[in-house]
Parts: C-alpha cells; sequence; structure tokens
C-alpha cells in the first residue's frame, strides 16, 4: 500500500513539498536548539576556558559540582522556588474564582489585575528591589521597620520569590479564567439540584471541568520555577554570597564571570536532567491526547 | 456559572463585592503604583525623605524628560524594536509553514517532529546558553541585533509551530481538497486558502511572542555586551546602577521600559489571552 502511494507523482509532489514547508523551521530549530543541547552535554566532560583549546576531562566537572558548597544552595533554592511557587496555581485559582462575575468594569479589573505578567523580569525585580529597600520602601512603610530582605542570607529567596509570585499568580489566574468560562452551565446547574454547593461543588463539579487548566498551570509553573533568573539577576545577582543562587543563574555565573564552560554547562546539564522528568511528562500527555 | 452569579446574592453581599474589588486591586498593584508615584517626584523632595507624602511638586516632565534625553534609553528602545519585530515576523513565517506541513501532509514522523519543537520549548533555556554564544561568535554576529534575532525567531518557531499546526488541524479539510481539485499548487494551498483562515491565529500568536521577546533579558545578556545591541531591559537593569540614587529616574525609566508590552497587552488582549491559554481549555 504505501509503496503504490510513494510510487504516483500527485503523492512525490505532496511530500517534496511537506518538505519545502518543514526545512526552514527544523533547519533553525536543530541549528539552534536541538543541536545546542547535545553540544552542551558534549561540553560537560571537557574543560575549556571558551577561548583556547578543551580538553577532556571526563567526569571531572561533574565531580567537583558534588563537592561545592554553591551547588547544593542552588538545588536547596531550586527546592524551595518550586515547592513555594506552586502557590501560584491555587491561589490564582482563588483569583479566578472571585473575578469569575459579570459586574460592570470587571474586564478591565481582569486586566489590570494581570498585568505583572506582561511587564519585564527587569521591571518586576527593579520594582520589587525598591519595594524592599530597608530605608524607604514600602514594606518599611507597611510593617513599620525596615528589613533589610534582600540583603540577609535567610530571607533574600524568599523576598525574590514572593515578586515571582506576584508574575506567576496573574498567569494562572488567567488560564483559570478561561477555562471557567468554557464549563458546560448544564453541568454545575446538575450539581447544584443535587444539593452540592460551595466547596463540595469546586471539589467534585467544578475542579475536575478544570483539569486541563490545572494541568498547565502547574507544568508551566514548574518550568518558570526552575528557569528563574531575571529576577535573581536584577535583585540580588545571587548574593548575598551565593545564598539566593539558584541552578540557572549559578551556571550562568560561572561562564560569564569565572569563563569555566565545561563546568557550567555540567551545571546546565544537571537542570536539564531535573526538567527532563517534566518534559516527558508534558510530551507523553500531547502524544497521547493527539491519538 | 461558578461561582453563583452575583445577580442572584443579597443586595448586601453584592454591594460587598463590587466595593471589595478596587480595594483589592489597589492592594494587588501596590508595588506598581508607589513606583508610579515616585517617578513624578522631583530629586529635592526625595533628598528630603519624603518618599510617601503627597508630592509638593510634580516633576514628572522634568524626569521623564532626563529619562528619554539624557540616558541613552531611546538607543535601547530602538534596539528592542529592531530585534523584536523581525524575530516575530520570522518566527511566524517558519511556523505558519511548518505548521501547515505537519497538519496537511500525513507523513511517517511528523509526529516525531513535533514532539520535538514542542520539548525543545521546555528545555531549560541555559542549556542552549555557550553554544549558541559560541555560533553566535562564529557567526561574527555577537553583539548585533541579528545575533539575537535569529536566536529568538528559532526558538519562538518551536511554540508556534505547535499552536498553528493544531489550530490549522481544526479547519475544515475538505477547503483543501477543494482547492486541490479546482488545481491549485500547494504553494497557492498554503498562500491563498490556509493563510487567511490562520489569521487570528497569527495575531494571537504576534502579540504573545513580542511580549516573550521584548521582555528577554537572559540572551540580551548572553549575546551582547556594551551598548551597540543592548535591548530596553539591559538598559533599565543599568539605569539601577547609573543612577544608584535617583529613585525617581530609575521609576520613570522602568515604567517608560513597561510601557510597549502593556500597551500591547492592553490593546489586543483577546488574542493575547487566546495565545496564551491555548491548551488550558481541551486536551
Amino acid at each position: 500500500m504505501s509503496a503504490s502511494i510513494s510510487a504516483s507523482p500527485l503523492a512525490r509532489r505532496r511530500r517534496r513539498s511537506a518538505l519545502l514547508f518543514l526545512a526552514p523551521a527544523c533547519a533553525m530549530f536543530l541549528i539552534y536548539v536541538i543541536y545546542p543541547i547535545f553540544s552542551s552535554i558534549v561540553l560537560s566532560f571537557y574543560d575549556w576556558d571558551g577561548v583556547g583549546a578543551r580538553t577532556f576531562v571526563g567526569l571531572a566537572n561533574y565531580r567537583e559540582l558534588l563537592h561545592s558548597d554553591t551547588f547544593y544552595t542552588a538545588l536547596q533554592n531550586n527546592v524551595i522556588w518550586l515547592v513555594l511557587l506552586l502557590l501560584a496555581p491555587p491561589i490564582g485559582l482563588l483569583l479566578a474564582l472571585y473575578l469569575n462575575q459579570k459586574v460592570r468594569g470587571i474586564r478591565i479589573v481582569k486586566s489590570l489585575f494581570f498585568s505583572p505578567f506582561v511587564v519585564s523580569g527587569v521591571v518586576i525585580g527593579l520594582v520589587f528591589s525598591w519595594f524592599y529597600d530597608p530605608s524607604f520602601g514600602l514594606l518599611k512603610v507597611l510593617i513599620g521597620h525596615g528589613v533589610p530582605v534582600l540583603g540577609d542570607e535567610h530571607m533574600a529567596t524568599l523576598g525574590i520569590i514572593v515578586a515571582a509570585l506576584w508574575v506567576q499568580i496573574p498567569f494562572c489566574m488567567i488560564l483559570f479564567l478561561t477555562s471557567l468560562t468554557g464549563i458546560n452551565p448544564e453541568v454545575i446547574e446538575a450539581g447544584r439540584l443535587e444539593g452540592a454547593r460551595g466547596w463540595t461543588l469546586l471539589w467534585h463539579v467544578v475542579l475536575p471541568q478544570l483539569r486541563p487548566a490545572t494541568f498547565m498551570a502547574i507544568t508551566l509553573t514548574v518550568i518558570g520555577a526552575l528557569r528563574s533568573f531575571d529576577l535573581i539577576s536584577v535583585m540580588t545577582g545571587g548574593g548575598p554570597f551565593d545564598s539566593s543562587t539558584v541552578l540557572a543563574y549559578f551556571m550562568y555565573d560561572q561562564a560569564i564571570k569565572y569563563f569555566r564552560f565545561g563546568y557550567s554547562a555540567a551545571i546546565a546539564v544537571v537542570l536539564f536532567l531535573i526538567m527532563l522528568i517534566f518534559i516527558v511528562y508534558q510530551l507523553r500527555r500531547l502524544l497521547r491526547s493527539d491519538n | 456559572m461558578y461561582p453563583l452569579p452575583v445577580a442572584s446574592w443579597k443586595p448586601s453581599n453584592r454591594a460587598l463585592y463590587k466595593i471589595s474589588l478596587p480595594i483589592a486591586l489597589i492592594i494587588w498593584l501596590l508595588p506598581l503604583l508607589a513606583v508610579l508615584l515616585t517617578s513624578i517626584r522631583s530629586s529635592d523632595e526625595l533628598m528630603q525623605g519624603n518618599y510617601w507624602g503627597w508630592p509638593h511638586d510634580f516633576a514628572a516632565f522634568q524626569n521623564y524628560r532626563t529619562v528619554l534625553v539624557d540616558s541613552p534609553m531611546l538607543h535601547y528602545a530602538w534596539n528592542s524594536c529592531l530585534i523584536t519585530f523581525p524575530s516575530v515576523f520570522g518566527a511566524i513565517v517558519l511556523s505558519a509553514m511548518a505548521g501547515f506541513a505537519l497538519a496537511t501532509y500525513p507523513f511517517k514522523g511528523s509526529a516525531a517532529v513535533l514532539a520535538t519543537f514542542v520539548a525543545g520549548n521546555f528545555v531549560p533555556i541555559q542549556i542552549l546558553m555557550i553554544p549558541v554564544r559560541d555560533l553566535t561568535l562564529k557567526l561574527g554576529l555577537f553583539n548585533t541585533v541579528g545575533g539575537l534575532i535569529l536566536f529568538h525567531l528559532s526558538f519562538q518557531t518551536g511554540f508556534c509551530t505547535l499552536f498553528l499546526r493544531n489550530f490549522i488541524k481544526e479547519l475544515p479539510y475538505e477547503l483543501v481538497e477543494a482547492a486541490r481539485v479546482e488545481g491549485a499548487t500547494e504553494w497557492q494551498l498554503f498562500y491563498k486558502i490556509v493563510l487567511p483562515l490562520i489569521r487570528p491565529a497569527l495575531a494571537a500568536l504576534a502579540v504573545l511572542v513580542f511580549t516573550f521577546v521584548w521582555n528577554d533579558y537572559f540572551w540580551a545578556l548572553c549575546l551582547t555586551q556594551g551598548d551597540d545591541a543592548a535591548p530596553l531591559t539591559v538598559g533599565v537593569a543599568a539605569l539601577k546602577g547609573q543612577w544608584t540614587t535617583s529613585w525617581n529616574l530609575v521609576s520613570a525609566g522602568s515604567l517608560l521600559a513597561a510601557l510597549p508590552s502593556v500597551a500591547i497587552f492592553f490593546a489586543m488582549q483577546k488574542h493575547f489571552v487566546t495565545g496564551l491559554t491555548f491548551g488550558a481549555t481541551k486536551g
């Protein structure tokens, strides 16, 4: 069957056009995304300053990583980021439920709630650095005395995560708002007739219908948490004493500041392996829903 | 509808709800409002420590003028435009063609190609950093807008292809068949039949990709050095160092930098949300 199809000139013409349509996108994606992944993995076994020759060092970069305190700080901070940023989906859901009403001006209210998401991380970072400033920041005015949030080893990461939540919550909110409007009203009515209301209705009837949105919110929050870079770079630069660094920032620092490209690639590979779990999970779901 | 519409609430609760909205909004936007307020204060006032009182003299005009004239903000903004528009255009052209191919031609391995595009987009961008930087250096594109454009358009193509492929798949296939019977070439099929039908999807993607690229900071740091090709995000971060004590100027600069993507969002809200929530409503 397939042999006879590929023999016909029409099918051949179509296959050729399919190839031509695909070629530019595939070529660019291969060069700038796929090839670099493998290139980084290979590089992680080398010692390289970015200019001179590369020397193969086997697993030395990874061994060094396992003995580096900063690596564990970064890893621990990545876990803190992951756990705390996952507050965004439930808070976003609450916000969506709060705003899912038809009153005058609600559209502009929703948009304004959402607006932090479209502001660049750099600006958000500046806004919050200023918010936390111990001598005049808004936080000082609110709680009465200045707290050097970003200058304190124990609070810097938390301070940055609050800023990240301010961006991530509205994103989750908009996902939930969109799917709330897409819910079949009859199902809700049926639930109400059965006597379900409030939390019971939310838990047993509404939430199951929001599953795609929940899934998206969680996946993208996880990815966002692991990718976090802009805010850290602007707000603390990983400090004080590397206390607020994460793998993404640690990696950048090692490459750009210390020109340790092989070592830096090894950090990136570790981050990649952590994220691979989520990538595989997401892909399986995508392919399953396709069939 | 869930929760119960306010229309069927007790009048007192309904009133309470309506009052709570602006209050909640002000609390939510407080960090931003504070910055807005600071950006219109004069330096003298900040020196005297009047951060939170009512501004005595409005210096909005001077502050914004200083930022626009006495700092290279406009130069950075221009760089941002030079980087963002071609990237958005390029990503959309490439992904429209690829999405069309993946949606209309059944061939072995099309699922694998799609999966590669998606997977590539979820990768931590840090793993791409060193090779992409290296490649950009070798191409002689380091510290040029061209280097950033090539990367951005390639990277964004992944997500855009998935989006457009799914959108095209939803179109009635008979249209394509009918056009083929009429004798249309494959290119005409794409250009004359499919492209006009996917215009809303293209608009949604354009807005979304615009904000992603416009707000990018990581790649701007990796692929530029100095002022030549640096976009607005790098410029704003530099403002902090340049005017360490003049928070009114830093605030004004930050707000100016945020303005374009916020404006585009408000102007094309519907498209933006369609693009962003794609995948959240079905599947």
